[in-house]
């Protein structure tokens, strides 16, 4: 019972803070000073079908459902408003549990052309077989929430993010966490790892998606002896 | 008018005999290092033939470049809606399979190969697994290759072409081919700064200098898809974007690119022109068969003292009007108009010119006898064996009336030099061929000069940078002394 206990508090209490210490200031810092490091690294130029089949199904699958997270932590109410019909319940279910299959699918398909092709296998590093395992695994607990655990669109509003805003608030309130089902508790600690380990592998590369791109004029010029309009 | 400098290019290709000089010299200079092992910055292709990547002219398949559509200038491969949805996929993209896949040899095996019957061989390793490879192409893979049905009969420029012009090329003993270097154009409406996510790519203000900024770069490859001329590349080790960079180092400090400077042939010029930069958006635009009159329109008369007054107010030193005054490259291309820019229909309006090449046909031969073609001194420009379609279709966008002019013009100019030096024609007759090619004998004489007898100073004409002027200049250059230096001083390493 006190292991547990104590294993409670280190995963969900003092865990998050850790990652959070580890993850600003490398974060901050690469940013700053290591320009050159953040590139999506693409390997389309050395393998093109594969790419496709991988890639774009991950990310799209992978981009809904952090937004869905994201609506769970920021909008609580409006979400459980909208889950008060069960249809829209159903529909948001559903449609949150096929775009996390596509996003596992992707990424399966993804590992398996890195791990097949030969000259993408030579371009695969550490941290990215590292970051490859983690995301298998959050994706795949997160399928598992989503098919054992069901309508985690309103008790993740009404369990978790109480508990997230309770670390941000730095009062940590464990009440929800620990009565929580073990599939849970894991998609959780390895988010922990995943955020933790982000300043050190190639998924900084969020952090730089061209969003001046839509607004600026098509053609860049750069003055040495002048600031030119 | 908004006067701007741009440092602009010339290659002769009637003097280019193909040496790949240039090509070596570029490599060793910038692209040896890892994940650039395949990009030639810098390459010399035979023409007729399917060039580097492997049919880059073709933009049905690769999209690049832009086009007209309501009015409007548009990439081919990309626009800003796009970009957002094709960001994890790039449909246009060209793989490592349209270049080569560089590799070396395993002379290891020479020395450590166990006793044995026969004697060892360093077979091909590929530069990126490290694993045996069968070589399927090669930089320069199709080298004097003209008339082969697998390389020559793919270029894209014979569209058009009618069978027997297909059949003149390519016959055994009457096919004919000739060498088409190529750099990044540096052009003034670069698709690939325009397709640029992240606003990496730039064109310098000052020079007119094309640049990826490395450290912006986040490895998006549209840039890749939307240079019509392939001079893009991505290096695959670092996940950057990289290209021809114009030696911008050697340039200021006042020294020729690396590969104008090594061309033994002397095919290639350099020096800056004044353009109006307010006018590029509507030249882009313009009808195919107006391009090149209408990217000459953009070059303006540095004598004119308007055009002076105009390039002062924009802050253009005087060192830089003087140098534009004695650009080779504004003489060839908008005094004399006999060098022109290779696929302009790709509206990108490029700043490297090309003389065409007359290719003459002295003589042909049939049942085993050597004839006369003609007895025309070199043939007449209608009959060479490179027909006017093919070279229209690289240098006129179809169009052949702005070769015929600059290869009448050149051919008169022979036959001026002719009179003059042998003296076995008419003198007469010279001067009505320069007269009917818009030219006279003095501008035959500053053509000549220019072409056969220039000097390395009247090839390259490099107009001052005067980095001393800029921003960085003024900033205190004592803040950084004893801790970082100036500029970047990280390993380019890649990311994790």
């Amino acid at each position: 019972m006190n292991t547990a206990f104590y294993l409670d508090q280190f995963l969900f209490a003092v865990l998050p803070y850790v990652v959070a210490i580890a993850f600003i200031p490398a974060t901050v810092y690469r940013y700053r000073a290591r320009g050159f490091t953040y590139s999506s690294l693409s390997s389309q130029f050395l393998e093109n079908q594969q790419h496709f089949w991988g890639l774009v199904p991950f990310h799209y699958g992978i981009l809904v459902v952090t937004l869905g997270h994201l609506v769970a932590f920021f909008l609580p109410q409006q979400l459980l408003a909208w889950n008060s019909r069960p249809l829209r319940l159903y529909v948001l279910e559903i449609s949150g549990l096929i775009f996390g299959v596509l996003s596992l699918v992707g990424l399966a398909a993804a590992v398996m052309r890195r791990l097949t092709h030969g000259k993408v296998y030579r371009v695969t590093s550490g941290p990215d077989w590292v970051l490859f395992a983690l995301l298998l695994l959050q994706i795949a607990s997160g399928i598992g929430v989503a098919v054992f655990h069901p309508w985690g669109s309103s008790w993740f509003a009404s369990t978790v993010t109480p508990y997230l805003w309770s670390l941000v608030k730095l009062n940590p309130d464990l009440t929800a966490i620990s009565a929580s089902p073990l599939l849970v508790k894991l998609h959780i600690v390895n988010a922990y790892l995943v955020i933790g380990l982000f300043p050190f592998t190639r998924l900084v590369h969020i952090l730089v998606i061209p969003n001046p791109y839509l607004w600026r004029k098509p053609q860049v010029v750069r003055w040495y002896g002048r600031q030119h309009a | 008018m908004n006067v701007r400098s741009q440092v602009a290019m010339v290659f002769h290709l009637d003097k280019c005999i193909g040496c790949h000089t240039c090509s070596i010299a570029c490599k060793n200079i910038w692209t040896d290092r890892k994940g650039t092992e395949y990009m030639w910055w810098n390459n010399v292709e035979t023409k007729p033939g399917a060039g580097f990547p492997t049919q880059w002219e073709n933009q049905d398949k690769y999209n690049g470049g832009w086009e007209v559509g309501n009015g409007k200038l548009k990439l081919k491969s990309t626009s800003k809606e796009k970009t957002v949805f094709n960001i994890f996929h790039n449909p246009h993209m060209p793989t490592m399979d349209d270049y080569y896949e560089p590799w070396t040899y395993d002379y290891q095996h020479l020395f450590n190969a166990p006793e044995g019957p026969d004697q060892p061989t360093a077979r091909p390793i590929s530069m990126i697994t490290g694993e045996l490879i069968q070589i399927e192409s090669g930089p320069n893979w199709d080298d004097d290759l003209g008339g082969s049905p697998i390389y020559a009969q793919n270029d894209p420029n014979l569209k058009g072409l009618t069978p027997e012009q297909q059949a003149q090329l390519f016959a055994v003993e009457r096919l004919v081919f000739f060498y088409f270097p190529r750099i990044c154009n540096h052009c003034l409406n670069p698709a690939c700064v325009a397709a640029c996510p992240s606003g990496a790519l730039y064109k310098r203000g000052e020079d007119g200098i094309v640049l990826v900024d490395q450290n912006r770069c986040r490895g998006w490859r549209a840039c890749i898809a939307a240079c019509p001329y392939k001079k893009m590349f991505y290096n695959w080790n670092t996940g950057k974007s990289e290209k021809c960079i114009l030696c911008f180092p050697r340039l200021e400090a006042g020294q020729a690119p690396a590969c104008f400077h090594s061309c033994v042939g002397r095919i290639r010029y350099l020096g800056n022109v004044l353009y109006d930069a307010s006018r590029i958006e509507e030249v882009a635009k313009l009808p195919d068969e107006e391009l090149v009159e209408g990217q000459r329109s953009l070059i303006l008369d540095p004598h004119d003292p308007e055009v002076i007054h105009e390039a002062r107010r924009n802050g253009i030193h005087d060192s830089v009007i003087e140098t534009a005054q004695r650009s080779p490259v504004y003489k060839f291309v908008k005094v004399w108009k006999i060098a022109l820019p290779p696929h302009i229909e790709y509206r990108t309006l490029p700043m490297l010119f090309y003389v065409p090449p007359m290719a003459p046909v002295m003589a042909n031969r049939s049942d085993d006898v050597v004839n006369g073609v003609s007895d025309d001194l070199f043939h007449d420009i209608e009959q060479s064996r490179v027909p006017m379609k093919f070279l229209a279709n690289l240098f006129g966008a179809g169009h052949e009336s702005k070769v015929r002019y600059a290869l009448r013009k050149q051919k008169a100019v022979r036959w001026y030099r002719r009179a003059l030096t042998v003296g076995d024609v008419e003198m007469s007759t010279a001067e009505r061929m320069l007269r009917e090619a818009d030219s006279s004998p003095e501008e035959a004489e500053a053509i000549y000069r220019l072409t056969s007898l220039c000097t390395f100073e009247e090839r390259f004409v490099i107009p001052p940078m005067h980095r001393e002027e800029a921003i960085q200049m003024l900033e205190d250059p004592l803040e950084h002394k004893q801790s970082v230096g100036f500029g970047f001083m990280m390993a380019p390493r890649r990311g994790m």
